[in-house]
């Protein structure tokens, strides 16, 4: 505990989780509406055509300036989303095609001006590779001002056109017939996913950063109904992965942040899409397990039912042996969830023989009710 | 602000000389269309005649490369506020974070504008229409938990709180039960009988004289438009299904036998 304290007094300790805590609000918010829009993989196009513009931004600045830096990413990557609509509108090129083609050749542009940089020996001592993988200990007091700023101005616009971004995400040939602008929007989202993009290329890389856009998105899907508190636990899945992460691998020296925050993040979404409610695979096979349970609870007592309609005795005794046999599994689970429920009792039959079931009152009125469902459904 | 002329004002949709085209073929080619006001009209015609795209040009979703569209006689631009629309339910993605009430919501973005929220008034509309569709008790389900009966019916009660003079439905009764289908037919019925104008995209040539007053069969050009007694005819369907002949044909001389008995 002591030793958690001491850490979180640490200058860099502190930059590092509120850099982290800006990423995950950005990239958690922004995700929501990629993910929605299912331009998971624009993401990722946009975070790998960041590269050449953080090459870029550092010739310009002559060093490691995270302003010119991110600013040069921002212009590369929205240069590449752009390049990618115009190959899919204007060719027969299909999305995946476009987004794989713009990947790909922004990618290698990237890394030839790495390598350029890297030759004339400033790479080192400006710490640019650091960008490829991540270097959350390498956030400044001031890139903080950069992070937070895009943070606020992300959350501003979401929050002014919340009901726009809305309509545009979920139906936008409506959106367009109401009026809305619907390309503008498309722009200025595209270029909001781009800026969650360039938030995080310091602390997660070009790399891997499309997973820290759609990760916390996924995982807050499968818990939430409701767009906004989609938004909302997003933002905290992007701040519990990005901080954990970030403190992980600033304890451990020479451990990439990126490959970390991402671990955090795809186990989070894991146990989401495994066990939210409603939603989670985990829960479809309880529902699947009940459904099984009610419906051979059923069939136990409608033969019952029709074993005593048979015997025309309302209180016809049956064995269990007879009742296994006729279902081909053994009843006795069946039989005990009925008598708890009061719709079968153990009544004794001959003294060299186990106990026997006969239905009650109630079991009698419950078997006739699903028999006569049954015959509704087939007629 | 000054309006320009209004040119065709008696009709509810005017569309002249129009052409669309996708990648330098024709969608749409020298389409003129005249609706007049108070009809319920269905647009027909194979796969690849150009409905939805007349739909969409008519709503200036898709920009035409010729000819022009008035709506009582002004610009779509300035009638938004009057034309209510219901797209294809595979437009969307159902399995949206959302629930009924806030999509039916939606049908009042128009009119609320920028910066506005949905308040009180618009809860109570949307409600409304939830109710005269049939499906008032799904209010606060999720969509993705809607049948594709239920999802249509709620796509009509978002147009319906559009609370509009025309109404553009694009497949309505695709894919939707018996009961739904009937509950869609007589609710159009009511709002032309109300006075509103209805034209809707439809698929089953079997039910266009039992559903419509007005129809307009199209194969990228206009085979022929009017009242459906008049245009409902063998040799119109015949030239705008051309090889589906048999089909068509059983469905029309059933039709036509039904008629003169």
């Amino acid at each position: 505990m002591d030793g958690l304290l001491t850490l979180l007094g640490d200058h860099t300790v502190q930059n590092v989780v509120l850099g982290a805590i800006f990423l995950g609000v950005t990239s958690g918010v922004l995700g929501s509406f990629a993910v929605l829009r299912q331009q998971s993989l624009l993401g990722d196009t946009l975070a790998h055509a960041a590269l050449p513009g953080v090459c870029l931004g550092f010739l310009v600045a002559g060093g490691r300036e995270l302003g010119f830096i991110l600013a040069g990413a921002l212009v590369t990557a929205v240069l590449a989303a752009l390049l990618m609509l115009v190959l899919t509108r204007r060719s027969r090129l299909k999305t995946d095609a476009g987004l794989g083609t713009a990947l790909g050749f922004s990618f290698a542009v990237g890394v030839v001006l790495l390598t350029y940089i890297q030759n004339t020996g400033d790479a080192a001592q400006g710490g640019l590779d650091s960008f490829l993988f991540g270097q959350a200990a390498a956030t400044l007091r001031s890139d903080l001002w950069i992070m937070g700023g895009i943070m606020v101005a992300a959350l501003a616009l979401v929050a002014a056109f919340w009901k726009e971004f809305k309509l545009v995400t979920f139906d936008p040939l409506y959106a367009g017939a109401t009026g809305l602008p619907v390309t503008l929007l498309d722009v200025v989202l595209t270029t909001m996913i781009a800026l969650a993009v360039v938030v995080g290329l310091q602390m997660v890389g070009v790399v891997l950063m499309a997973s820290m856009v759609i990760a916390p998105a996924v995982a807050a899907r499968q818990w939430v109904s409701k767009l906004e508190h989609m938004v909302v636990a997003a933002a905290g899945v992007g701040v519990v992965a990005g901080t954990s992460g970030a403190l992980i691998s600033a304890l451990v020296a020479n451990l990439a942040t990126g490959p970390v925050i991402v671990l955090t993040a795809s186990a989070l979404v894991l146990v989401s899409i495994l066990a939210a409610p409603g939603r989670g695979l985990l829960w479809e096979q309880l529902a699947r397990w009940r459904a099984r349970r009610t419906l051979r609870g059923r069939q136990v007592l409608t033969t019952l039912y029709e074993l005593s309609a048979e015997h025309r005795d309302p209180h016809y005794p049956a064995e269990r042996g007879t009742l296994n046999t006729f279902h081909g599994l053994d009843t006795r689970a069946a039989l005990a969830r009925l008598e708890r429920r009061g719709l079968v009792q153990r009544v004794r039959h001959m003294p060299d023989e186990g106990p026997h079931w006969e239905l009650t009152a109630a079991g009698r009125e419950e078997a006739r009710r699903t028999l006569a469902q049954l015959g509704a459904a087939e007629a | 602000m000054t309006a320009a002329p209004l040119h065709e004002p008696d009709l509810a949709l005017h569309v002249e000389d129009l052409t669309v085209s996708y990648q330098g073929k024709p969608v749409l080619w020298d389409v003129d269309v005249d609706i007049p006001p108070g009809v319920m009209a269905a647009v027909v015609g194979p796969n690849g005649a150009g409905k939805s795209t007349l739909v969409k040009a008519v709503l200036d979703l898709v920009r035409p490369t010729a000819g022009h569209v008035r709506l009582f006689g002004a610009p779509y631009a300035a009638m938004r506020r009057e034309v209510g629309y219901v797209p294809q339910r595979s437009a969307v993605d159902w399995d949206f974070p959302t629930t009924v009430l806030d999509v039916v919501q939606m049908g009042r973005y128009g009119h609320l504008g920028w910066f506005r929220r949905p308040g009180r008034r618009e809860r109570a509309m949307a409600l409304e229409a939830l109710d005269r569709v049939g499906v008032a008790d799904l209010a606060r389900r999720q969509i993705s938990q809607l049948s594709g009966g239920q999802q249509q019916r709620v796509f009509l009660a978002r147009a319906l709180v559009q609370d509009a003079r025309l109404y553009l439905l694009d497949e309505p009764m695709a894919g939707v039960d018996a009961p739904t289908e009937r509950a869609v037919v007589e609710l159009l019925q009511e709002l032309r009988d109300a006075g509103r104008t209805l034209v809707v995209v439809h698929h089953d040539l079997q039910t266009v004289r039992d559903y419509f007053d007005w129809l307009i069969v199209l194969n990228v050009r206009v085979i022929d438009q009017g009242p459906v007694d008049r245009v409902y005819t063998a040799a119109n369907l015949r030239r705008a299904y051309g090889g589906q002949i048999a089909l068509i044909e059983r469905a029309a001389v059933d039709d036509d036998a039904r008629g003169a008995s």
